[in-house]
């Protein structure tokens, strides 16, 4: 079997890791991901013993709790093909953090560095590996749609990955970006600190509610599950029914009218 | 004048002030408008982003240095001060900076002291020290004029009275300012203040400052400001004592001009200051003027504790510029005085648990989404996020073999917590398990309770798909 090695030559097969959340709450975007990867002739593989990256026990400080569950999907991905994660900030815990969280463990250690040095948030495969030019071979024929853009901190800070999702975006005809007040802002999710200072978490969540609001985007998208479930739940309580969707499925549902493509 | 009563916050009560400060339209606006400002100011002074990244290279690579050397540059320091006429002297807490700052103003018979900025100085609480020992100690900087004049400590550790409007200012002026009467004209209230503090620097026979940066080969002490203050308090009256922390000395003076561009433009969004002090010796035989007397004190105050471990050593990298703070959305919400400490916002919350333990302080580093803007705009490049998530463990957990204990080191320890995380554990590493959990998760969706913790404060419930990823993707297969 041939290997991807995503630098030089277009990958054939890649591993796809969910991430917990996309799996019990937004499955849906998972399917979608896969979809972009397979509609670009790449084969992806699912390892069904994948759980979580331990991000939340790690940002919790409980780095053993975090090491015994990243410890488990560092055994996931034995071919050396790219690991795909629909998410910035799982991402960034893999291609970061792991390394430093076994760093009193050299075997282990190394095999982290191995596994970092292929894991690719989506929008990034997208872009830079497989290159898609959807605007030579695609026409985006869905209604036209301005859209607001909320970017994860750790997509857009540890992983340098803010302007993909523009780039990305903007390859679709029919879709206008527009930009919200204070986009770089953090959403307030946070993880478990939405949970130990809910008061502070609420009232930078209705900022960002606010301002996306305020922005006159038909729709908003953000490339990770936790920012996307933090929004979408906060303009739900208040009653605005802005419709929100992970990127991964905005833009499938934007590709999936027929592809020109040869 | 009114000593502030305001004690640093025990932790326990960080979370419910949090919420009051939250919930308050007025403080919520008036800070997110003087952080927008600043912001603002700050990035038009960076306009290249490349060279920026050259400069933050550069000047996190002289803290760096500096810090390497530290036990030999206070030495050198010390040594270099001690030949220019300049007396030094060491203090491990607080207590004993006061106790030697209050004992040079005893034997000079000092009724009062006037003061330059310095936070220092408000992390060992030198006001109430110098009061209770009947010596009045007058803020000279205009912000902390206005929070001692309300009994108040500071809320930013650039802009001491942010927190507060001009229609407040005006009214505590009205009332406290002898012979001041009310006006809303900002040219007007600085009119008041400085026609009064004039008065105090000719009369005070002594000076306090803080140090921005101590250069060990030249003994020299460089003050950053803007108002002048600074100036006066070490140069009027007969006796000057500059105050700092141990971690504040570089090297030489070339190791300045980087640090200082950079604090400068961070921190108010100056290309440079109004004033740069650069004090070296006392009055010299002929000199007309300058103090007669100079005194350093150095505190320690926990700064060794940071400095013993290599990753903790990093927060002491910090010039205190405040970017993080005007940078972070939980500081923008809560403002300073919620956090309780002398320093607010993210420095604050890596730096008050070496200060004053983690035993009070074990709720601060989790007072942040760990989204990083802080260490994006840190002019020294303080990884502060992986700070925050360091200390969230020390806060919870013993020292791990071979490592000194943090003062406080597992006070926020908790039983429920340990289980919650080794379930949490357990689930997650064992996939066939996690399968069996996540799937029953799906199939009670309808049980999702309405009230989850805190997230359904201000959100609606979080509720499980009808069928996870796994599943979808094992009947896809299957087919
Ligand atoms: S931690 Fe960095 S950004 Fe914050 S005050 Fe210190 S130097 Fe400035």
């Amino acid at each position: 079997m041939q290997r991807g090695t995503p630098s030089d030559q277009r990958p054939t097969d890649v591993y796809f890791f969910a991430t917990c959340l996309v799996d019990l709450f937004c499955p849906e975007a998972g399917m979608d991901a896969i979809a972009l990867l397979e509609r670009e002739g790449v084969a992806v593989h699912f390892p069904q013993d994948q759980t979580c990256c331990g991000q939340p026990a790690y940002t919790s400080g409980f780095a053993d709790q975090a090491r015994s569950v990243a410890l488990k999907q560092i055994q996931l991905f034995p071919n050396d093909w790219p690991v795909i994660v629909p998410s910035g900030s799982c991402a960034g815990m893999m291609r970061n953090d792991y390394p430093r969280l076994f760093a009193d463990q050299p075997e282990l250690q190394a095999q982290a560095r191995a596994l970092a040095g292929r894991v690719f948030e989506l929008a990034e495969f997208l872009l830079n590996v497989l290159q898609v030019k959807w605007n030579e071979r695609v026409q985006d024929r869905s209604e036209p749609v301005t859209v607001a853009v909320h970017t994860s901190c750790t997509a857009r800070r540890e992983m340098g990955t803010y302007e993909h999702v523009h780039a990305l975006l903007g390859q679709l005809a029919g879709v206008k970006v527009v930009t919200q007040e204070r986009e770089a802002e953090c959403c307030g999710f946070g993880g478990t600190f939405s949970l130990k200072l809910p008061a502070i978490s609420a009232a930078i969540s209705d900022d960002k509610a606010d301002a996306i609001k305020a922005s006159g985007a038909q729709s908003y998208v953000s490339a990770d599950c936790g920012c996307l479930l933090n929004i979408r739940h906060t303009l739900e309580k208040r009653g605005d029914a802005l419709p929100g969707k992970h990127l991964a499925t905005f833009l499938r549902e934007r590709l999936s009218t027929p592809d020109d493509k040869s | 004048m009114a000593v502030s009563e305001l004690k640093f916050v025990p932790a326990s009560e960080f979370k419910q002030r949090t919420g009051a400060a939250v919930a308050d339209p007025h403080l919520r606006r008036s800070f997110r408008t003087a952080m927008d400002y600043l912001m603002a100011k700050r990035a038009a002074q960076f306009p290249d982003s490349a060279a920026l990244e050259r400069q933050r290279a550069l000047a996190e690579h002289i803290r760096k240095y500096s810090l390497s050397r530290l036990p030999d540059l206070l030495e050198q320091l010390e040594r270099q001060l001690t030949a220019n006429g300049i007396q030094v002297h060491w203090a491990e807490n607080g207590e004993q900076a006061n106790a030697i700052i209050v004992g040079i103003a005893k034997a000079h018979a000092a009724k009062l002291m006037v003061k330059g900025k310095s936070m220092v100085s408000e992390e060992t609480e030198l006001n109430a020290a110098m009061e209770a020992a009947g010596i009045e100690a007058l803020e000279c900087d205009m912000g902390e004029y206005i929070v001692q004049l309300d009994g108040e400590k500071p809320s930013h550790i650039i802009m001491p009275a942010i927190h507060k409007t001009k229609q407040q200012i005006a009214k505590l002026f009205a009332e406290k300012v002898p012979g001041a009467s009310y006006t809303e004209s900002v040219d007007e209230l600085i009119g008041i203040g400085r026609a009064l503090l004039r008065e105090k620097f000719m009369s005070a026979e002594i000076g306090l400052s803080g140090v921005n940066f101590a250069v060990a080969e030249t003994g020299t002490l460089c003050l950053v400001e803007n108002e002048g203050n600074g100036r006066m308090c070490t140069s009027v009256p007969d006796v000057h004592v500059a105050i700092t922390g141990i971690e504040k000395v570089v090297e030489k003076l070339e190791h300045v001009p980087p640090l200082f561009g950079l604090l400068t433009r961070s921190a108010t969004g100056q290309a440079i200051t109004t004033y740069f002090n650069m004090i070296s010796r006392r009055r010299q035989p002929g000199e007309r003027d300058g103090p007669k007397e100079v005194h350093l004190v150095l505190l320690d105050n926990g700064r060794t504790q940071a400095y013993a471990d290599e990753q903790l050593r990093t927060t002491l990298q910090c010039i205190r510029c405040g970017a993080c703070m005007n940078h972070c959305p939980v500081y923008t919400r809560v403002g300073g005085h919620a956090y309780g400490t002398t320093y607010p916002g993210p420095i604050g919350e890596i730096f008050s648990p070496h200060s004053m333990g983690l035993a009070t302080t074990h709720a601060l580093p989790t007072a942040s989404t760990l989204c990083g803007a802080c260490a994006e705009v840190c002019p020294v490049k303080i990884p502060i996020p992986e700070l925050l998530i360091r200390l969230r463990g020390d806060a919870t957990h013993p020292a791990s073999p071979g490592h000194a204990p943090l003062a406080g080191q597992g006070a926020a320890a908790s039983l429920l917590m340990n289980v919650v995380w080794g379930a949490w554990a357990t689930v997650y590493s064992r996939p066939a398990l996690y399968r069996a959990v996540t799937w029953l998760a799906t199939r009670l969706r309808a049980l999702t309770p309405p009230i989850q913790s805190g997230w359904t404060r201000s959100r609606t419930p979080l509720k499980a798909a009808r069928r996870t990823l796994h599943e979808e993707l094992a009947r896809r297969r299957g087919k």
